[in-house]
């Protein structure tokens, strides 16, 4: 399912994020984080079912710190919720598919 | 006791049925689905909410036997899972939502939706780390409350921080956590650690580590993100607040078993009861295995051990018993 999602740098977050017209799931991770890894399919999922009505983002925070000190993260997983440039929700850590679903529902039909 | 009821949406008509449903990923999990795999129970496994189990969230596993150069946990969890899939058990991403063991084929639902079936379950579900239990500790968590060193520590580059606890996780997250930290307080409310002598020696020999002896952590302070620790004394009772950028918990583990209440029994901690020398629930064709049912040795090599009794118990089993 590649492709589903985007990869953000600190140089495009805004573009991509702020400026989104539909909400916009980001994940902070890294490479070494084990639960980051244990995620990576349900974001990926996710991605995919979402496809047109919100988009799905990931932040690299090795490769990226503007970004992950703005929003001050400091744990990862964190997944933060942006609806029209601001942090509608987070959540921290491993989380099932079913949760991140209806939470990024609750967001897209607040957008609507 | 009362039974959680499955939804009343998933039909079951149209369930999967299986031999063998294995539920959890760590050690115990993967170690039942190598063994009932090569038993041609064709098993399935359903990985749950931390694929890989907790090894996941370490660095260096320096007691596996057959490892004699250590390896990373997350590293050796892909050893275990390539060996299992390597004889045919099916591994599935997904977290068992519901289960009812009333009769055989018993009946799970996998992520509230997708409902499946099997003649033997084998529970590998493991533990997670323990909070303090404290109001401010689950307000702070993500911004500066962590009970995952491997996973959050950079984050903390060049300030102090705190852990709390006396075992091996303890040491082991203190040690972690002097790559960036400049300073390590470990907290202990006693006045010796439980951590085996190798890594308690490591952390007396760390000059960055302090240990604070007969402390309680009663409080975490901060507004939005953390700012210390307050600490009482365990023979004075005195308090005082310690300033720390960030806090680390590894008190120790609660088993993930509350699925199975009113199914299974467990004692008061919720670790699911084997009969002894056994991998026996009190529900025939229900196993236990790792550490949900284990709180004495709690090792990937004991966890292992009680994977293979529990397929070794339910290849015994489903021999005897005719498929439902």
């Amino acid at each position: 399912m590649p492709g589903k999602y985007i990869n953000v740098t600190d140089a495009t977050f805004k573009a991509e994020v702020l400026d989104s017209p539909v909400p916009v799931l980001v994940d902070f991770w890294a490479a070494w984080c084990g639960p980051c890894r244990a995620i990576a399919p349900t974001i990926a999922a996710v991605a995919e079912a979402f496809e047109g009505k919100a988009k799905v983002a990931k932040v690299n925070v090795d490769e990226n710190q503007v970004v992950p000190m703005h929003y001050n993260i400091r744990s990862i997983p964190t997944l933060l919720f942006f609806s029209q440039g601001t942090v509608a929700d987070h959540v921290v850590g491993n989380v099932s598919k079913r949760e991140l679903t209806r939470r990024l529902d609750n967001l897209v039909g607040q957008a609507v | 006791m009362t039974r959680p009821v499955l939804p009343a949406d998933v039909d079951f008509g149209a369930a999967e049925q299986h031999r063998v449903i294995i539920i959890g990923s760590g050690p115990a999990g993967y170690t039942a689905a190598l063994y009932a795999a090569r038993a041609n129970l064709s098993p399935v496994v359903i990985a749950g909410i931390e694929p890989g189990g907790q090894l996941t969230t370490t660095t260096d596993v320096e007691n596996y036997p057959g490892y004699a150069d250590g390896v990373m946990g997350p590293q050796m969890m892909e050893d275990f899972q390539r060996q299992a899939a390597r004889f045919g058990a099916g591994i599935r991403s997904g977290i068992v939502t519901h289960v009812d063991f009333s009769e055989r084929p018993f009946r799970l639902v996998v992520d509230e939706e997708v409902p499946m079936a099997a003649d033997a379950v084998i529970i590998a579900t493991g533990a997670s780390a323990r909070y303090l239990g404290l109001e401010n500790e689950k307000r702070l968590l993500g911004r500066g409350v962590s009970a995952c060193a491997t996973c959050d520590g950079a984050f903390f580059r060049g300030v102090e921080l705190a852990v709390v606890g006396g075992g091996d996780s303890a040491m082991e997250e203190s040690l972690f956590l002097t790559r960036f930290a400049t300073k390590v307080y470990l907290i202990h409310r006693r006045d010796a650690l439980r951590a085996s002598k190798i890594m308690q020696q490591r952390v007396f020999d760390n000059d960055k580590i302090e240990i604070l002896w007969n402390t309680m952590v009663v409080d975490v302070l901060g507004q939005d993100e953390v700012s210390g620790v307050r600490l009482r004394s365990a023979q004075t009772g005195e308090e005082r607040d310690l300033p720390v950028g960030g806090f680390f918990v590894a008190i120790g583990h609660t088993p993930n078993t509350a699925l199975f209440k009113g199914w299974l029994e467990s004692d008061a901690q919720g670790y699911l009861i084997t009969e002894p020398r056994s991998t026996h629930t009190n529900i025939p064709g229900v196993f236990a295995c790792g550490d949900a049912q284990d709180h004495v040795y709690r090792q990937a090599v004991t966890a292992a051990g009680t994977g293979c009794m529990a397929a070794i118990d339910a290849e015994r089993f489903l021999a005897a018993e005719p498929a439902a």
